[in-house]
């Protein structure tokens, strides 16, 4: 078992979730807006087909690259004096931001939004060294102060309404109760700015890695990002590998399908550039710039037949769009990452028997894959992780042998007309009055638990089909 | 998924001979809509022939993740039509298996994969067959009472092979039917396969958003290409009393609506 992930109770979870009315309005309400805020957003582009083409053959480009894009990074940070580190897995990195926070003297942390340093519970390991964190995306503050998770990638606290965040103010906070969006944020910015003032060292993320000119691009729309990255002495940013572009001209067309994407914005309401710490003609900005350069898993499954995977730019679209998703929610799926990507980076992640049930955790409906960017084939890197299971034999017994069973009695005609036969004249036999089955045996007791199966046909179409050519002749 | 065989690279299917593979739900429990689908095609000209060794294309098998047993299903399919000129089926989801699924089943498989990728190009789902392949929008339905309907698209057929269009308008030539829009038509049913009897409870959640959505429109049927996500359909209103019902594209464009729905 996977220390941090959950992801193997994931039907559990989902059932608790989908009788949760509290979640339910928030899904419902937030991913329904999100869906709509990303289609008219798109359908603002002039060729929406093409510029998602363009995105995703800048992804695949870098991903073909990477080794190569990694070291021109790392070559053009350097020389706007950035200290590159690598990280090969979370513990690493997160020893990596302790040394620096030792070697500055740092007692205070303002930190913006990273999906990243949830992997690695970066958080947590500084709390063990007296270090004080404080998350400064509203999203992830609300998280923090409520000890909670992130559900969604852009929008952590999609599964709480308005009215529990209300709640957690009025105690945490002492604000003066109101579920007015505008007086929310203000409680938080008011206690927020304090922090800003007095932190000695910013943490981020990064949206994309530029190689050809060494600059990291980060896209928010509360301006928490840029405070953590200019106020405070020191900024450390932690980058998944798999962040680096090729050019500013391939982060042109990213950035936009990023923002149309995850918030139906043509672009957020701040994006910045960072090629390194204030220069010395400069009044403003950190003194020390640290970009780490995150493995932790990454690098195999480069090496594996889900390279593709790591062309998401964590938009979150495929969430919102999944009926899956709608229905659960994020927490459901056990690991940092929720949603149809989630259900494939997961089991990649943490490994597959951490994560067993996630492959199968949709109906391939394909949904996922039309909303991505970039297009990720996402329903069939699903049906490819769950041939691994079977090769694996990660599998239930019942299952394995009925579908052997199947497959020897699909090869042979004459098998496959009496196991018709035999299933008419079964399911006959068990049909209720209306002539529907009400409760199969076995496994498709499951199906009967919530729906109707109808009875197999008196005579096949083989059948009717011989019949047809006998009063023919 | 891709759409690998576009319909500029496929052969032309006008005077050749249809190899109906009937898919094995239609076989064994809707027998009737296959023959429904073989009345249209004889309708709009077209010399059909079943080849009587087929069984099912193996998709049950393949998403359950059993790739070696799908395998040797669709090698069963390689010889039951190993003859036809056209193949087609009254299933999206059966026909984007055969059309992109088998290749990929074959990638490693020299040996076998011209034959799969032939069989691949010649692979035809019913309404795109007879609206893009033959060039003909009207197949002469004449209902034999009046009838409010709606579509569901079915994901496969959709996202897989791009159906969408194509059922809207051979119904909108069928004389006694009024089409009026579903909310989320294009959303899934939750059916999904195994997906329905491995995460129940998930799937009846997709299920009852779908039924939702059909109780929000003034339509007393749904139409759909896809015999799977119709018993899935059906199986929820059924089991819910509702009375509205979902019945396959062949059966309402053969005129057997209102007699012989399932």
């Amino acid at each position: 078992m996977h220390p941090d992930s959950q992801a193997n109770a994931f039907v559990q979870s989902a059932t608790v979730a989908i009788k949760d009315i509290t979640l339910q309005t928030a899904l419902a309400r937030a991913t329904t807006r999100a869906v709509n805020n990303r289609v008219q957003a798109m359908g603002e582009t002039t060729n929406s087909a093409a510029l998602r083409q363009q995105g995703r053959q800048a992804r695949l480009r870098a991903l073909q690259n990477l080794p190569d894009l990694l070291e021109r990074l790392e070559a053009n940070l350097a020389a706007h004096g950035v200290t590159v580190l690598w990280a090969a897995d979370g513990t690493e990195c997160n020893e990596h931001v302790l040394q620096i926070a030792r070697r500055h003297g740092v007692r205070k942390i303002v930190k913006s939004k990273s999906m990243a340093t949830e992997e690695t519970h970066l958080d947590e390991a500084l709390e063990a060294h007296q270090l004080e964190v404080i998350e400064t995306d509203l999203g992830e503050f609300i998280v923090q102060i409520a000890h909670d998770t992130p559900s969604h990638i852009v929008f952590p606290i999609l599964h709480k309404t308005r009215e529990q965040v209300r709640d957690l103010f009025v105690e945490r906070l002492h604000m003066l109760p109101s579920d007015d969006p505008a007086q929310l944020t203000a409680a938080a910015r008011d206690y927020m700015r304090q922090q800003f003032i007095t932190a000695d060292m910013g943490i981020t993320g990064a949206n994309f890695a530029i190689a050809e000119t060494g600059t990291l691009a980060i896209v928010s729309n509360e301006g928490n990002a840029r405070l953590c990255a200019s106020l405070p002495r020191v900024h450390v940013a932690i980058v998944g590998i798999e962040k680096a572009v090729e050019s500013v001209k391939d982060f042109a067309t990213l950035v936009q399908l990023l923002t149309r994407s995850a918030t139906g914005q043509r672009l957020t309401s701040y994006v910045q550039l960072i090629s390194g710490p204030a220069r010395p003609d400069e009044p403003d900005g950190p003194a020390h710039m640290y970009v780490i350069l995150l493995d932790n898993g990454r690098s195999k499954i480069y090496n594996s037949a889900y390279t593709e995977s790591l062309a998401c730019i964590r938009c979150g679209a495929c969430l919102n769009i999944c009926p899956v998703y709608q229905n659960v929610g994020g927490h459901a799926y056990g690991w940092v990452y929720p949603g149809p990507i989630g259900a494939v980076i997961t089991p990649l992640f943490t490994g597959i028997h951490n994560a067993a049930p996630l492959p199968h955790a949709s109906s391939l409906c394909g949904a996922c894959q039309e909303a991505c960017p970039v297009e990720i084939q996402i329903p069939d890197m699903l049906l490819r992780l769950r041939g691994d299971l079977i090769a694996e034999h990660d599998s239930r017994v019942d299952l394995s042998v009925g579908l052997k069973g199947w497959s020897i009695a699909m090869q042979s005609p004459v098998l496959y007309e009496l196991a018709g036969k035999a299933a008419s004249v079964g399911s006959h036999q068990i049909a209720g009055q209306d002539g529907q089955l009400h409760r199969l045996p076995g496994l498709l007791g499951n199906w009967t638990k919530n729906r109707d199966f109808p009875p197999f046909a008196g005579k096949s179409f083989h059948q009717l089909w011989r019949e047809r050519a006998q009063n023919k002749q | 998924m891709d759409q690998l065989t576009s319909l500029a690279s496929r052969p032309d299917p006008r005077g050749k001979k249809v190899s109906l593979f009937v898919t094995c739900i239609v076989d064994m429990i809707y027998p009737s809509t296959g023959m429904s689908t073989v009345e249209i095609l004889e309708r709009v000209g077209c010399a059909v022939d079943f080849p009587m060794a087929q069984t099912c294309c193996g998709q049950m098998g393949f998403n359950a993740g059993y790739r070696d047993e799908a395998k040797a299903v669709a090698r069963q399919f390689m010889r039951a039509f190993r003859d036809a000129e056209v193949i087609v089926a009254p299933s999206g989801s059966c026909v984007a298996m055969v059309r992109h699924f088998y290749p990929q089943l074959f990638e490693n498989d020299p040996a076998s994969y011209a034959e799969i990728a032939r069989l691949s190009n010649i692979t035809w789902e019913l309404t795109e067959f007879i609206v893009d392949g033959l060039g003909v929008s009207d197949v002469g339905t004449v209902l034999d009472r009046p009838v409010r309907a709606t579509i569901h698209d079915a994901c496969h057929g959709l996202r897989g092979l791009n159906i969408q269009q194509q059922p809207r308008t051979l119904l909108g030539h069928v004389q006694n039917l009024e089409l009026v829009p579903l909310p989320g038509a294009e959303q899934c049913c939750g059916f999904g396969g195994l997906f329905a009897i491995k995460m129940p409870d998930i799937s009846g959640a997709m299920l009852n958003d779908k039924i939702r959505n059909i109780d929000s429109t003034p339509a007393d049927m749904i139409v759909t290409c896809d015999a799977s996500c119709l018993t899935h359909m059906n199986g929820g209103l059924h089991r819910q009393n509702h009375t509205q019902r979902v019945v396959h594209i062949a059966d309402v464009l053969a005129g057997k609506v209102g007699q012989d729905a399932p």
